[in-house]
C-alpha cells in the first residue's frame, strides 16, 4: 500500500467534515469503549491479566530467535513449510510462487493486516489472479477499493447507507436502506461460491505457538475456518513478534485480545490450525504454507522501540484515542492507524515519511492505560518526536518559537523581566488575533495576561510586607 | 507530629501559564496552602518546567530545564504546582535525567515530594477545611496528566464538595481529553477545535454556568473556544473557586 502518511494534515482536515465518516466514527465510537469496559469488569483481575499479557510478550521477544526456531521446526515436523520474508517485497514473492506452484486462479482472503502490509491483494491480481476478501469488513472496502480504516473492523468508516449503495452496484440487489442481517446474508451467498472455487486460502495468525507449530486464529465470522479447510492449499501469513511460548500463553493472549479488541468474553471461532489435513482427519488443505515475516521488526527489537513488538493488534487504542474518532483510520495514510500505528508506521516506512504522526497526539495517555500489554504508546511517540528532533527535521516558526520560548527559560533574571514588561503592555481580556501567531486564534480567543505576571506581583508584595514589619 | 511536620515549607512552582496569564491562580494556591498550616515560598529561580520542550524532542532544552527546577526547588519539603501536567513533567525528571546518575538522583528526591495541588491538600495533608462560596452549578474537566498519571480525580471533588452553594454536575464523558494537548492546539488547530468542542457540547448539556479544572493550558484552550463561540460559561481554575477567589472567569475583562 502507497503510504499517504506525509498528507496527515490535509487528510484530517478533509476527515473532519465528511459527513457520512463522521456519522460512522459516531456510531462505532461508544460501541467499542462499553463493550470492553463491560468485559474488563466481568473478568476477575484484568490487571493482572494484563501485567501476565506484558510478561509473556517481554520474555518470547528476549529469546525470540530460540522460540522462532522451535516454532519453524514444529511447522516442518508437520510437514508444513515455513518461508522466511526478511521484507514486504520477498513476502509478496514467497505468495506467487506459492500460488504459481499451485497452479492457483482464485485466491481467498481472511483478514489479514500484515497481509495489509505487504500489499498481497495488488500483487497476486497483478499476476492475474482473482483475490476474494472473506472477511464481512475487508470484502465491503474491496468492492470500495479502499484501505482498511481500521485494525480490526476495516470499514468501520462506512455507513449503513453506503454499504447498501455499494451492495447494490455490485450485486444487483434493491438500491434501498437495508438492515444488517440482509446485507450479511447477501454477502454470504455471493461469498459462498468463492469459498467453493478457491484454490487457495490465505489468512493471518494472530498467536504463533512455538511448542506445537500451532497458529491461533480468532474471527468472528468463520470465515478464517473456511479458508483453512476448502482450499487444496492454506497460507498463513503473520509477523514474527507473534510468537508465544506455550499453548497456555496463547490462552492468556486470547483473553486479552477478546476483550480488548470487541469486548466479547471469547470470540465466536477460535481456530488452532497445526498444518495440513492428517490422513485421520476429515477436512483441511493438502498443502500447509507459514510465511514469517521481518519487514523491519528484528531491528526494533534492538532498538528503543522494542516495546511495540509486544502489540496484539486489539485497535483498542484506536478506539480510544480522540485523534483516531475524530478523524477515522484513513487520514493516517497507511495500514496502521491510530497510537499503534502513529509508533509502527515510522518504524516501517521511515521517520522522513511519517512526520506528522507521532506530533498528532495530545498525550492525554488514554491509550496506554487500556492497552493490553501495557505499552507504553506516549512515551514511544515521544521518543519518535526526540528523533525528529534530533535529525532536524522539525522546522517552521513553531520550532523557532519553542527554541527562542527554551532559551529565555534558561535565564530566569531575563525572564521575569520581559514576561513582566509583556504583562503590563499587553492589554487585557481576550485577544482575537495575536501577532506571528497561526494556530490559536482561527477558532480560539487567546486569554490574555492581568497586567502583572504573579512573580513581579509575589515579590512586590514581599517588600510591602517587608516595609510594614 | 511534632511542630516542624505540622508546619511544612512549600516550595510553590507556580508554572509559567500561571506566571504570565493567571497570577491569581498563584495567589489562590498561597492562600490554599496557608490556610492548611504550610509556610509557602515562591524561589525566583523558576520559569517553566521543561514540559513544552519534553514533548516536542528537544531533551537537551528539557534537561536544562529540569535542572534548573531541580535546583530552585529542592530545598523545600514539598514542591506543590496547580497543575497536574506540569507536576507529571517534574515527576517524569528522574527518567529524563536517566544518563546523569548525580542529577538523576536529585531529580528522584526532588519527584517524591513534588504534588499537584489538590492532590498535596488532601492526600499529604488530609486537609479539607475548605471556605469558600460559589453559588452555582459548576461542571469539573479532569485534565489527561493529573487523571491518568497522578490518579487526580477525587481530590478536587472533595473540596469541591466543601464550597457553600457550589452544585456539581459532571460531564457524559469525563475522561475525554479536551483537544488542549500543549503544542498539538496550535499545530493541529482544526483537530483541537473540534476536540474542545465536543468537550463543550458536553459542557453544555450539564447546565453549568461555569467549567473548572485543574490545569490551566486546558482551561485556556477551553475558554478561549468558549469565548469565540460566544458562550455564556466561564472558566475557573479550581484553586481560585477553593480560594473564594474567582471573580472574572479566564478571558474576562469587565469592569
Amino acid at each position: 500500500m502507497k503510504s499517504t502518511a506525509h498528507l496527515f494534515p490535509e487528510q484530517a482536515r478533509a476527515a473532519l467534515t465528511d459527513e457520512n465518516l463522521q456519522a460512522a466514527l459516531r456510531f462505532a465510537k461508544g460501541g467499542f469503549i462499553d463493550k470492553r469496559a463491560a468485559s474488563v469488569a466481568r473478568y476477575p483481575d484484568f490487571e493482572t491479566l494484563r501485567e501476565r499479557g506484558r510478561r509473556i510478550k517481554d520474555h518470547t521477544l528476549a529469546h525470540l530467535d530460540v522460540y522462532l526456531e522451535r516454532f519453524a521446526a514444529a511447522v516442518e515436523a508437520r510437514g508444513g513449510h515455513v518461508h522466511w520474508a526478511p521484507d514486504a517485497a520477498a513476502a509478496r514473492s514467497i505468495l506467487l510462487d506459492i500460488c504459481r506452484r499451485a497452479g492457483a486462479r482464485t485466491v481467498i482472503k481472511g483478514k489479514t493486516m500484515v497481509g495489509e502490509e505487504i500489499g498481497v491483494n495488488a500483487a497476486l491480481e497483478e499476476a492475474g489472479l482473482e483475490v476474494v476478501e472473506t472477511d464481512l469488513g475487508e470484502y465491503i472496502i474491496q468492492l470500495a477499493k479502499e484501505p482498511p480504516s481500521h485494525i480490526i473492523a476495516p470499514a468501520v468508516h462506512k455507513t449503513r447507507a453506503q454499504i447498501c449503495k455499494l451492495f447494490a452496484e455490485h450485486h444487483g440487489s434493491p438500491d434501498t436502506l437495508r438492515e444488517a442481517p440482509e446485507l450479511v446474508a447477501e454477502a454470504r451467498r455471493v461469498l459462498r461460491e468463492k469459498f467453493l472455487a478457491a484454490d487457495v486460502g490465505i489468512t493471518g495468525g494472530n498467536f504463533l505457538v512455538a511448542e506445537t507449530g500451532t497458529v491461533v486464529l480468532v474471527t468472528n465470522e468463520g470465515n478464517g475456518d473456511l479458508c483453512l479447510t476448502l482450499p487444496r492449499v492454506h497460507v498463513v501469513l503473520a509477523g514474527i513478534e507473534k510468537l508465544v511460548p506455550t499453548l497456555d500463553d496463547a490462552a492468556t493472549m486470547v483473553r486479552l485480545l477478546v476483550r480488548s479488541a470487541t469486548g466479547q468474553d471469547i470470540s465466536t471461532y477460535t481456530t488452532f490450525i497445526t498444518g495440513a489435513r492428517r490422513q485421520d482427519e476429515a477436512d483441511g488443505p493438502d498443502e500447509y504454507h507459514m510465511v514469517l515475516l521481518d519487514n523491519g521488526r528484528s531491528r526494533m527489537l534492538g532498538d528503543e522501540f522494542r516495546e511495540m513488538l509486544r502489540c496484539i493488534r486489539c485497535g483498542s487504542c484506536l478506539n480510544h484515542c480522540p485523534v483516531y474518532n475524530a478523524v477515522g483510520g484513513h487520514a493516517y495514510g497507511w495500514v496502521y492507524p491510530g497510537p499503534m500505528g502513529s509508533v509502527l508506521t515510522p518504524q516501517i516506512i521511515g521517520l522522513d515519511a511519517t512526520k506528522d504522526l507521532p506530533n498528532a497526539c495530545t498525550l492525554n495517555g488514554r491509550c496506554q492505560e487500556i492497552c493490553p500489554v501495557k505499552i507504553p504508546l506516549p512515551d514511544l511517540l515521544r521518543r519518535l518526536r526526540a528523533l525528529q528532533f534530533e535529525r532536524g527535521l522539525i522546522r517552521g516558526p513553531q520550532c523557532w518559537a519553542l527554541r527562542l520560548w527554551g532559551w529565555l527559560a534558561r535565564r530566569p533574571a531575563l525572564y521575569h523581566g520581559l514576561t513582566a514588561l509583556i504583562a503590563r503592555l499587553s492589554p487585557r481580556g481576550a485577544a482575537r488575533r495575536l501577532p506571528l501567531d497561526s494556530g490559536w486564534t482561527q477558532s480560539r480567543d487567546f486569554p490574555l495576561p492581568q497586567r502583572t505576571t504573579f512573580q513581579r506581583a509575589w515579590s512586590r508584595q514581599a517588600k510591602e510586607e517587608r516595609r510594614h514589619d | 507530629m511534632n511542630a516542624n511536620a505540622a508546619r511544612p515549607r512549600i516550595g510553590l512552582f507556580v508554572t509559567c501559564l500561571v506566571d504570565l496569564l493567571r497570577p491569581g491562580v498563584g495567589f489562590a494556591a498561597v492562600k490554599l496552602l496557608e490556610s492548611a498550616g504550610c509556610i509557602v515560598e515562591v524561589p525566583g529561580g523558576q520559569t517553566c518546567c521543561g514540559q513544552p520542550a519534553y514533548n516536542s524532542g528537544d531533551l537537551s532544552a528539557a534537561r536544562a530545564l529540569a535542572k534548573q527546577t531541580i535546583q530552585a526547588m529542592e530545598s523545600y519539603d514539598y514542591v506543590v504546582l496547580p497543575s497536574g501536567s506540569c507536576a507529571g513533567t517534574l515527576r517524569d525528571y528522574p527518567r529524563l535525567l536517566a544518563v546523569e546518575p548525580v542529577w538523576r538522583q536529585r531529580a528522584q528526591e526532588l519527584a517524591e515530594r513534588t504534588f499537584e495541588l489538590t492532590s498535596f491538600l488532601v492526600d499529604v495533608l488530609g486537609w479539607d477545611a475548605v471556605d469558600a462560596e460559589f453559588p452555582a452549578t459548576v461542571t469539573y474537566h479532569d485534565s489527561c496528566a493529573g487523571l491518568r498519571q497522578l490518579g487526580i480525580k477525587q481530590q478536587p471533588r472533595r473540596l469541591l464538595a466543601k464550597v457553600a452553594g457550589l452544585d456539581l454536575r459532571e460531564l457524559r464523558e469525563t475522561e475525554d481529553c479536551c483537544g488542549f494537548g500543549g503544542t498539538f492546539c496550535v499545530k493541529y488547530p482544526e483537530l483541537s477545535t473540534r476536540l474542545a468542542d465536543d468537550k463543550i457540547a458536553d459542557i453544555e448539556q450539564t447546565g453549568a454556568r461555569a467549567v473548572l479544572g485543574g490545569d490551566l493550558g486546558c482551561l485556556l484552550h477551553i475558554a478561549g473556544r468558549l469565548h469565540r463561540r460566544g458562550s455564556p460559561v466561564k472558566a475557573y481554575h479550581v484553586a481560585e473557586v477553593l480560594a473564594g477567589m474567582a471573580d472574572q472567569g479566564i478571558g474576562e475583562d469587565k469592569p
